[in-house]
């Protein structure tokens, strides 16, 4: 017996069972969208009224079972009562799984995240593919939201306070294996056993997970105070309580409502119904579809590049090869000196070990990776990517000599940061395939890859590169070839601006805070030590050939004494350990009351030229490429939803007052009367 | 085969001049020519493998690394696959042409059993590509290329790797039979009563280990060590401890030039984990002399043997491969080869005198090819110990030993030191057992391109007393 949804397909077999198939049309993943719960529904009421032996969800998708929500529905959202509709509907469908008259399993694998694992939640079993390719979640956090289909309190339930809160606030993705021992689901079992282990769940329970007695003890109310308060503790070391209201909320209501489930469950969804209406929220979740964007870029079906040449050993072309075979790639990397491919694979030897853990995985990663002081790479590379230091004539030596060694269709990349394309295409035949992937340092931490796009780039090395980018789970944001690209551009007048403001005698701390206090997830003083001052002297004055930065002689001198910050131990701070030492702030010091406005501004008014000069091709692309690039505040949605947020004519305003005190670098840019005009056209 | 092959001057002399095993095993020649030659130069040598030419078309190895006590960074999958992968780097072909992997190992690891396997897969030479690894101890690498050869001449493959590999460092120590029987009970006492019953029968002699490494050195069948085989021959040919030292002296001499010289190019610079690489055979010893080797003390025949550490082969891991190719192989992927695998010969004779297995291996190649010494341009003879060698070539010149052993009328002669091991050899490259058999054939194909000469021999004795010896010719 079967009947067929448009995203459901319900089989009931002989032995009674029914198998809820869920397979999304239109799609490639599976997400509980509007449509979906509509079917869910109707199905789980005729569930209800003719009760199969058992009912088993799973799912016809490769990638997984459910990535979750449909988060797209979540940015329509316009007031806090129509979320609240929304998440309440979603919790009484999981109710209405729960309470099902018959046993009901979830058959998890790939992708089980957010709703898709609170759906699993309300099973009464859970069995997953053990597969490294499964990832169990409850993300919402880094939505700015927390569970609300009921997910707390299930995941609470069933794992104890302290793992399901772990889970939770964390956002984690967890795989089978940790997602069993934690007891979030039953099994955790190669994928071929997972419809055996269905039909036998169904006949005999297996044994439920205890949960260990410290934890239920942390869930006493008398305890729950405490541990809040260390849980308080640890959020707050990754988020502010203003930026971030999500995790605190969360903490709060288990701590208020964890004695009553019932009560519990409807606060829960009140709470993430306010939450979804923040201004947090709804930029997070707007950057997180900017995300989605920025892989879309690249629509090449079957390009598939095998092999990838990577050209020059320091820490830059290392680590984006160490990268790349880490991701699947064949990967030569060639340098001059045996000592600098050394380094290349101690440094690939600690990144795998710390991302794929066990020795098979690690030996094959390193397999990937080979050392190649002849170039014999270059004959079989799908693409080529040149990481030497950053010097034109030497580069175009190089690409003189590489291009004729390379396969045809080969795309010929540099990561220079400061060298235009065009100096370097006229010594290529095929200067098309000449294109720009600007990697940021360290490359297993950025997100952000500039594509950059040369005068004589094609849309096919465009469309490649973005590709190849996107295969390596990096992000892709295509910029035009100008000094600086997009983030460097409008990082360093950030930068140089704390640097003067340093020179004016502000404590080095106090600038540091006022940008961690705006939401950056570091200082720039401390930033600026990080990245290495020479190389920040370097990028500065590149830059201000064209355009006036302003290059502060206190970076110059630090430079030339060679205090080049945490790589020397000494640069504006003192490193000890790799941490810089901050004097602490006198007691009755006040901060001037510009302090923030003068970083951040700059900033801005950098971002608004990016955009005029056509860096980008879009306001939502300086966004992305800004917080993916600088890790500038998530939660304000970027540069130029931040502006649009405090209001395009005040920060005008702003620019000529702070232009009219210390100087024309604080000048509004030509580029925000458009913005002006363009916001009145819409309006 | 070996009859159609063999040239001989007469049935009787074929008769008397093959030695006694070798006799046994193939000799049924009846074809004689009547041409006899002394210097044949010009002259291409038979291909004993048949019909089809067996080609080297390349090869590579790793540097040697001395064994210093404690496991060396590389495990011996790990080697093969570090040469290996700069080899087929270079070359126009994909890894899957290759239709075979043949390795010879010794001692693999317990997680590494058929490394010939484990190396095909990790270079992507795909599933499908079958491999196996060989065993002949101290000639394993030799016999990988053997089997290489032979399954190309009988049409089973067109493309093989082979070569050998040893992680000496890493050879298996093993639990002795106490602590195994001991640890059988352990797993079968459940209750905590036997579990203690258990423990007090356990003894300080269950956790002394067996040593793989030592045990492989040794004889099974006469319990000799590798070393005091070397002190039996070397007292037959009157080889003195100083002839020993001075002979491992010129060992090391001869490989600190070669590096100097930059004569080593088959070696592939290889990296580890911590960040080192390793570009050399770190065994040698620039500075060896006479007096320095004087002071070390005899290991096997204590106190008054004459064989020292110093002028034994050292105890090394590395790995040697090479690309075998048929003709058809070379067509198909525009192949240039650089020599050609003509001959193979295998020998056994007493395993307390196992150090004279070359002596009993090149003899009969010599033979049905009608060479003397003299036609060969250079030899690559193992050392395994210095006196081993020396007491090879002395047997060479041993009226009594040639007419008696390998039934010589007159003996063949003298090898001259400029044509054997002129690069140095196992006393200070480094002994790592599987590999050094493939190695020497690599090496010596190195030398006849560089010296643009024409043939050579390769040759080693083999623990529990074989001898096995190739002969390659630059094409």
């Amino acid at each position: 017996m079967s009947t067929t949804y448009k995203h459901w397909k319900i089989i009931t077999d002989d032995e009674n069972i029914t198998w809820l198939h869920f397979d999304k049309a239109d799609s490639s993943t599976n997400v509980l969208s509007h449509e979906v719960m509509d079917e869910l529904e109707t199905e789980l009421n005729n569930l209800n009224q003719k009760p199969p032996g058992a009912v088993v969800f799973l799912s016809d998708k490769k990638n997984g079972f459910i990535a979750g929500a449909d988060v797209n529905e979540f940015s329509q959202l316009e007031t806090e009562h129509v979320a609240l509709t929304l998440i309440q509907r979603g919790q009484h469908i999981m109710n209405m799984i729960e309470r099902l008259p018959c046993p009901t399993v979830a058959l998890i694998h790939g992708f089980c995240l957010g709703g898709g694992f609170e759906l699993a939640l309300a099973c009464r079993f859970r069995i997953a593919d053990n597969d490294p390719k499964t990832k169990i979640g409850l993300p919402e956090i880094k939505l700015g939201i927390h569970p609300g289909f009921g997910g707390a309190v299930r995941s609470i339930r069933t794992a104890g306070p302290i793992a399901a809160m772990n889970l939770m606030l964390t956002g984690r993705a967890i795989s089978a294996r940790a997602a069993k021992k934690m007891g979030l689901i039953h099994y955790a079992i190669p994928k071929r056993h997972l419809i055996a282990a269905a039909r036998s769940v169904i006949k005999k329970a297996p044994p439920a997970h205890k949960i260990v007695w410290w934890a239920r003890l942390a869930n006493h109310k008398l305890a729950r105070p405490w541990v809040k308060k260390i849980l308080i503790k640890q959020v707050a070391k990754k988020a502010h309580r203003a930026h971030y209201p999500a995790p605190y909320a969360l903490i709060d209501l288990w701590e208020c409502y964890a004695d009553d489930e019932q009560r519990f469950m409807e606060e829960e969804a009140i709470s993430v119904s306010q939450l979804m209406v923040t201004k947090t929220a709804q930029n997070l979740i707007r950057v997180f579809s900017l995300q989605e964007k920025m892989k879309n870029y690249s629509h090449l079906k079957d390009y598939q590049p095998k092999h990838i040449h990577v050209i020059g050993g320091g820490v830059m072309g290392g680590d984006i090869a160490a990268w790349c075979a880490l991701q699947g790639y064949s990967v030569t990397i060639q340098d001059r000196e045996h000592a600098t491919l050394a380094r290349v694979i101690k440094r690939a030897y600690k990144l795998y070990k710390k991302k794929l853990k066990k020795r098979l995985p690690i030996t094959e990663a390193l397999d990937r990776l080979v050392p190649d002081i002849n170039g014999n790479g270059l004959k079989q590379a799908d693409v080529v990517i040149e990481a030497i230091f950053e010097d034109a004539e030497v580069k175009r030596q190089l690409f003189k000599e590489v291009e004729p060694q390379v396969k045809a269709d080969c795309i010929i990349a540099t990561n220079t940061s400061s060298i235009p394309l065009e100096e370097l295409a006229p010594v290529l035949n095929d200067s098309s395939r000449l294109v720009g992937l600007h990697f940021f340092n360290p490359v297993a931490m950025m997100p952000l890859v500039e594509i950059v796009r040369g005068k004589t780039t094609s849309d096919e090395t465009m469309q490649r590169a973005a590709s190849v980018t996107k295969s390596i789970r990096r992000l892709p944001l295509p910029v035009s070839s100008s000094p600086g690209f997009l983030v460097n551009r409008i990082l360093m007048p950030y930068l140089m601006e704390a640097v003067v403001l340093a020179e004016e005698g502000v404590p080095l701390k106090a600038i540091d805070q006022a940008a961690t206090e705006f939401g950056m997830p570091m200082g720039p003083i401390e930033l600026a030590d990080t990245v290495g001052l020479d190389i920040c002297l370097k990028v500065a004055e590149n830059l201000s050939q064209t355009m006036d930065i302003g290059v502060p002689e206190r970076l110059r001198n630090l430079v030339n004494k060679k205090q080049l910050g945490k790589k020397t131990d000494q640069g504006f701070y003192v490193f000890k350990k790799g941490k810089p030492v901050k004097p602490a702030l006198a007691k009755d010091y006040t901060p001037p009351t510009d302090l923030a406005d003068r970083l951040i501004l700059r900033l801005v008014n950098e971002a608004v030229a990016c955009l005029r000069d056509g860096v980008v091709d879009s306001s939502d692309m300086i966004d992305a490429g800004v917080i993916f690039g600088t890790g500038f505040a998530p939660f304000r949605g970027g540069p130029m939803c931040y502006a649009n947020s405090r209001g395009i004519e005040q920060l005008i305003k702003l620019l000529e007052n702070l232009d009219s005190r210390y100087g024309n670098r604080f000048k509004p840019d030509d580029g925000w009367t458009e913005l002006i005009k363009e916001n009145a056209e819409s309006a | 085969m070996a009859g159609k092959n063999s040239i001989s001057d007469s049935e009787t002399e074929k008769q008397n001049m093959t030695s006694k095993k070798a006799t046994k095993k193939k000799t049924t020649a009846k074809k004689v020519t009547s041409k006899k030659t002394t210097t044949v130069k010009s002259r291409t040598s038979k291909n004993r493998y048949g019909r089809r030419a067996i080609y080297i078309v390349d090869g590579a190895r790793t540097p040697q690394l001395k064994a210093r006590g404690k496991q060396g960074p590389f495990s011996a999958a790990d080697l093969a696959v570090n040469c290996s992968r700069p080899l087929l780097a270079r070359q126009d072909f994909d890894p899957s042409a290759i239709d075979e992997v043949i390795m010879g190992c010794v001692m693999p690891s317990a997680d590494e059993a058929n490394v010939a396997r484990i190396l095909g897969l990790r270079l992507n030479c795909g599933v499908d590509v079958p491999a196996y690894t060989v065993q002949r101890n101290c000639a394993s690498g030799m016999q990988a290329l053997d089997n290489a050869a032979q399954s190309i001449a009988m049409r089973r493959s067109e493309l093989i790797l082979a070569g050998g590999v040893e992680s000496m460092s890493r050879a298996p120590v093993l639990l002795n039979g106490h602590m195994v029987n001991w640890l059988g009970d352990w797993m079968r006492a459940k209750t905590i009563t036997d579990k203690v019953k258990t423990m007090g029968k356990l003894r300080p002699r269950f956790f002394a280990p067996i040593i793989g490494l030592l045990r492989g050195l040794s004889d099974p069948v006469n319990g000799l060590s590798m070393g005091q085989t070397a002190e039996i021959i070397a007292d037959k040919f009157n080889i003195s401890r100083d002839m020993m030292d001075s002979y491992a002296v010129q060992s090391h001499q001869r490989l600190s030039a070669a590096q100097e010289n930059n004569h080593l190019t088959e070696i592939e610079t290889i990296y580890d984990t911590k960040g080192n690489f390793y570009d050399h055979d770190d065994g040698v010893r620039h500075d060896s002399d006479m007096q320095g080797l004087a002071k070390l003390k005899p290991v096997f025949d204590r106190p008054f043997g004459k064989v020292t550490a110093g002028n034994s082969a050292q105890i090394t891991d590395g790995a040697s491969v090479l690309l075998l190719a048929s003709e058809k192989a070379l067509k198909d992927h525009n192949l240039t080869p650089i020599a050609q695998l003509l001959d193979c010969e295998w020998a056994g004779l007493d395993p307390a005198q196992m150090g004279l297995g070359p002596v009993h291996a090149v003899t009969p190649i010599l033979q049905r090819n009608q060479y003397g010494l003299s036609d060969i341009d250079y030899f690559e003879i193992n050392e395994a110990f210095a006196g081993q060698v020396l007491a090879c070539l002395a047997a060479w010149q041993n009226e009594k030993y040639c007419k008696e052993e390998l039934n010589l009328d007159t003996p063949l002669g003298e090898i001259s030191m400029d044509k054997l091991n002129i690069d140095g050899g196992g006393v200070s490259i480094g002994h790592p057992v599987g590999a050094s058999g493939a190695r020497i054939v690599l090496h010596l194909m190195h030398i006849l391109q560089r010296t643009n000469s024409k043939r050579g021999i390769a040759s080693l004795c083999i623990g529990g007393g074989q001898g096995g010896a190739m002969m390659i010719e630059r094409v």
